[in-house]
């Protein structure tokens, strides 16, 4: 499922791109020219990357990964990063004007990983400043568009991030989710993206939005690329204090076209209710009676608390926010501005007036609000008992069931311009996304079918360090779409 | 002090003694280095930064939590709060709280002050783990005359233990008394070395009786404290005497000048938003590591002046003034075993070189390095070899401290006893012929032989041995006598 400015030996997989590369060290900078001609030829349209890397630095690279012996496990993979993770020398914006001319002096530990498994850094790609939004609209600089339709934005807020892989505009990327902006922006997209169990993947170098909720993830054209380089990115980081002491497996071992075992799904109903397309809960439904084939049994249930998962998200987003974004005041790094017979205050205040876009600064206000004194227990903590009660409700599901199916978003992207003035619509984007992330479970969103000539994504999630499980189902979700294209 | 006072401090204490900062591996030693040379992404609070807590802060914060019999949290929790001002790099400190369900590591201690002629016990309302801010620095000094201002992180993130009482004292000195023994039992544990600048500072409430509570800040050591409470509750005191009202406000005291000042920026009640730090999950505080701190504190100051008292004779009050410091305390033990005389070096450090070092406004280290235990040492010897009298024992540790010169150079210079009774006899005789008006009265009244021999001293400039010159004058009056 590629769209059409993805051809040939662009689209090719890591495990493809590796195979050839072993057998003739050239065959990687063909595909680096491949790739760059892709992106000359549509980036200017798509506009995905922030920062893009000249093609001779990236050769140079990947002469120097020839030279190591080793390709490592991604094998030399063109690899885009969401522009909220810090690379070290390379511009890190955040997608906002604070930071436009930021460059960290330190690599994110996932940045690191990456690299070492051999890995090469393409460029950083397009967001929602702060990571706040769902179409990449509220990026300070210009929006993305979706490759399968210039008209349509690509999800967000990793929309740079999943646009750039379904374009071919490189191998894989990196997106962060904190309450679905790397499934949302894969649904949009006909790409695959997995947020993992909240502390599996290291936080270090991940500018943060809402700290309890962020995710670092994936983003590739297939379930075999997500799970090499979840593969690599994973596992325990000492940087990190909310990080999972847990031994980390092969992912790709868990690719396979037939059930490790035999699975239990379920359908929640509040995910399939009103103010979800009709269209896009048939997709649903053809992909579970297919699963059926495969002897994954599938039930319903039905989850009221759910109800409560979008307001307790957005508080606990937005408090989280307003204390994070809370540093940019201009005098360390970011913009500055000459402050000159200004009082301190007033030069952070102006600093922080142009610096933010309007809907940071709503966040800003909203989580202020929800902190203050006299408010903290009618909303912070209240949204706080909402996010354990999911977790409990979740976690009774999961006892007996391997993992959710749901769809990932809502309806069909929506075209530019649709949703990004009207902050409830577009909260109401990630109204089946957040709830993963309030209780920290894994998820990962997969091209289920195509509705009105766009994708539309299917979401499985399941309990905690249910990676496997999930990217086994995933593959078996691809194999299937496959066989009615 | 007539009217009733209330005070309540707020130390904050560095743990001078870890190696990094309390979040990130930056060095805890920040002092005399470049400006922001010390820093690294976290505690320069870097986009995409997280903290790590150094476990030995954990450790050392539950020793002062055990060693000030406080209730110690099941759970360590970090907090935010916010504010906005350029020396906090983050703009919220990562501290802790005691409401929504939180608590910091420990709450409810108390800690017993001896006055003398009372003890009194003081309440603990909490210990905070928290990490220190950076530092403005003013090319000029201070705000005033400055045209910018600069601002140096090499401090920021150095782990703080932040120790609040409840308004317990009644007095200035109540207050000094507290912090130095704060500041010994700190030492003790191997927490803060409190010579250091700005190791252990306070900020303290204050009021008096019909006023608003007000807060002082910037107060950098126990005699600091003493003098800025006095000066604060005389300044209260004159407004109210002279029909003034006070306002609840924030001061500063400026130890340069003496006087607290209003605080330049009006420090509002602020709204710090306090909420559980994401970045650092709660983290069960082991009961057994608890117990292993508990089993392993050291000789605290109160334990330790029931020894010195007991095991070397000098008195309790003698060693309650001894175990306000370590380091006076360690010199002492030090001192006594190379030669000896307990009593004597007792009396001789806190009689003396304590009220020396305090006029010279010395730091107590540096006073402590002039009068080494070897100079001391020699002191003694020349007093317990007849060459000096204890009177002019307290000269030499005089000059020994102010010009931290060596003993042995004071002696050349011939500042010896008078000891001969051949010498001693021709000053008497002197004396005696200078005063004869003192003679007669001394014959008629002993109490008036103070004045010859006090003549006899003046004349030798202190030399004369008080004891001898005491008999030679006696005998000789009796002579006078009989003739």
């Amino acid at each position: 499922m590629y769209p059409p400015q993805c051809t040939g030996l662009a689209s090719i997989s890591i495990r493809t791109l590796k195979t050839r590369t072993e057998e003739d060290p050239d065959f990687l900078f063909k595909y680096i020219e491949e790739v760059y001609r892709i992106i000359e030829r549509h980036e200017e349209t798509i506009k995905a990357y922030i920062t893009l890397r000249p093609m001779e630095e990236v050769v140079k690279e990947a002469e120097k990964l020839l030279k190591r012996g080793s390709l490592g496990p991604l094998g030399g993979a063109l690899v885009a990063v969401k522009d909220n993770i810090s690379t070290k020398g390379i511009r890190t914006t955040c997608g906002s004007r604070m930071l436009e001319n930021y460059v960290p002096p330190y690599d994110a530990t996932v940045i690191e990983r990456i690299k070492a498994a051999g890995g090469i850094i393409i460029g950083k790609t397009n967001m929602d400043e702060f990571a706040m939004g769902s179409t990449t609209e509220n990026s300070s600089f210009f929006p993305t568009r979706n490759p399968w339709d210039l008209e349509r934005v690509p999800g967000g807020s990793s929309g740079g991030s999943a646009a750039a892989v379904a374009a071919c505009e490189a191998t894989v990327a990196l997106g962060s989710d904190t309450g679905g902006s790397i499934r949302l922006p894969a649904a949009y997209t006909g790409t695959v993206g997995l947020k993992p169990t909240y502390g599996l993947v290291s936080r270090y170098g991940l500018i943060a939005y809402a700290s309890s909720l962020d995710q670092i993830g994936p983003i590739g054209r297939c379930v075999d690329d997500v799970a090499r380089v979840l593969s690599v990115i994973a596992g325990y980081d000492p940087r990190d204090s909310t990080s999972l002491k847990v031994e980390v497996p092969d992912y790709a071992q868990f690719v396979r076209e037939e059930p490790l075992r035999k699975y239990r799904a379920v359908v929640i109903e509040e995910m399939i209710a009103e103010g979800i397309d009709k269209g896009v809960v048939k997709v649903l439904e053809q992909v579970v009676s297919k699963l059926e084939g495969y002897d994954i049994e599938v039930e319903f249930r039905s989850m009221p608390i759910l109800e409560y998962s979008l307001p307790a998200y957005y508080i606990i987003a937005m408090a989280e926010a307003s204390s994070n974004l809370a540093r940019y005041d201009g005098l360390r790094y970011g913009i500055h501005l000459s402050a000159e017979g200004l009082l301190w205050t007033k030069a952070y205040a102006q600093v922080r007036k142009i610096g933010f876009g309007d809907e940071v600064k709503r966040r800003i206000l909203l989580g202020t609000y929800v902190l203050s004194e006299g408010l903290y227990e009618g909303y912070y903590m209240k949204a706080a008992k909402v996010r354990r009660a999911i977790y409990d409700s979740f976690r009774k599901l999961f006892t007996e069931f391997d993992l959710a199916i749901s769809p990932t978003a809502p309806t069909l992207p929506p075209k530019l311009g649709e949703v990004i003035t009207d902050p409830l619509k577009l909260y109401s984007l990630d109204i089946n996304t957040v709830p993963v992330n309030l209780a920290g479970l894994p998820a990962i969103s997969v091209p289920g079918g195509m509705l009105k000539g766009l994708p539309v994504g299917i979401q499985l999630f399941g309990p905690p360090l249910s990676e496997g499980v999930l990217l086994n189902v995933a593959r078996i979700v691809e194999v299937i779409v496959d066989y009615e294209q | 002090m007539s009217n009733k006072v209330l005070i309540g401090l707020e130390v904050h204490a560095q743990i001078t003694s870890l190696r990094t900062k309390l979040f990130c591996s930056c060095s805890s030693d920040y002092r005399n280095r470049k400006p922001n040379t010390n820093v690294c992404p976290t505690c320069l609070g870097l986009p995409g930064s997280l903290p790590v807590l150094n476990r030995a802060a954990l450790e050392k914060a539950l020793a002062l939590a055990l060693a000030l019999n406080c209730r110690i949290s099941e759970k360590l929790y970090f907090v935010r709060k916010h504010y906005f001002y350029p020396d906090l790099p983050k703009n919220y400190q990562i501290s802790q709280y005691d409401r929504y369900g939180l608590i910091p590591i420990a709450v409810n201690g108390s800690l017993t002050i001896n006055m003398g002629s009372y003890s009194k016990v003081i309440r603990i309302r909490r210990i905070n783990i928290e990490e220190d801010t950076g530092r403005i620095v003013y090319p000029e000094g201070s705000p005033l005359g400055s045209t910018y201002s600069l601002v140096d992180y090499n401090r920021a993130g150095i782990a703080l233990l932040e120790i609040v009482t409840e308004p317990d004292f009644s007095s200035p000195r109540e207050a000094r008394v507290f912090l130095e023994k704060l500041g010994s039992i700190l030492e003790h544990l191997d927490i803060t070395d409190t010579s250091l600048e700005g190791a252990l500072r306070a900020d303290v409430n204050v009021s008096v009786e019909g006023g608003p509570r007000v807060e002082i800040k910037n107060i950098g050591s126990p005699r600091e404290l003493e003098k800025a409470l006095s000066y604060e509750i005389t300044r209260q005191l004159n407004i109210l005497r002279s029909g003034g009202t006070l306002e609840r406000e924030t001061r500063h005291w400026i130890k340069e000048k003496g006087i607290t000042v209003p605080s330049r920026a009006k420090e509002l009640e602020s709204d710090y938003r306090y909420f559980p730090d994401p970045d650092l999950p709660p983290i069960r505080i082991p009961v057994d590591l608890v117990e292993s701190i508990k089993r392993n504190l050291p000789e605290l100051p109160d334990l330790r002046a029931r020894r010195l008292s007991e095991e070397y004779g000098i008195g309790d009050y003698m060693a309650s003034v001894l175990v306000l410091s370590k380091k006076l305390c360690d010199y002492f033990e030090r001192t006594v075993k190379l030669c000896g005389r307990p009593k004597l070096i007792s009396s001789v450090l806190v009689n003396e070189f304590l009220r020396w070092v305090d006029e010279l406004d010395l730091d107590l280290g540096e006073g402590l390095a002039r009068l080494n235990s070897e100079r001391l040492c020699k002191i003694v010897d020349y007093v317990e070899k007849g060459l000096i009298s204890v009177k002019l024992l307290k000269e030499y540790v005089r000059r020994v401290v102010s010009e931290n010169v060596d003993p042995e150079k004071i002696l050349e210079s011939g500042m010896v006893t008078l000891s001969s009774v051949e010498d001693l006899e021709k000053v008497v005789e002197e004396v005696f012929k200078e005063y004869p008006k003192a003679v007669e009265d001394a014959r008629r009244d002993p109490k008036a032989v103070n004045f010859l021999v006090g003549q006899v001293m003046r004349k030798t400039k202190g030399r004369a041995d008080p004891k001898l010159t005491n008999e030679i004058i006696l005998r000789r009056l009796r002579e006078y006598e009989s003739s």
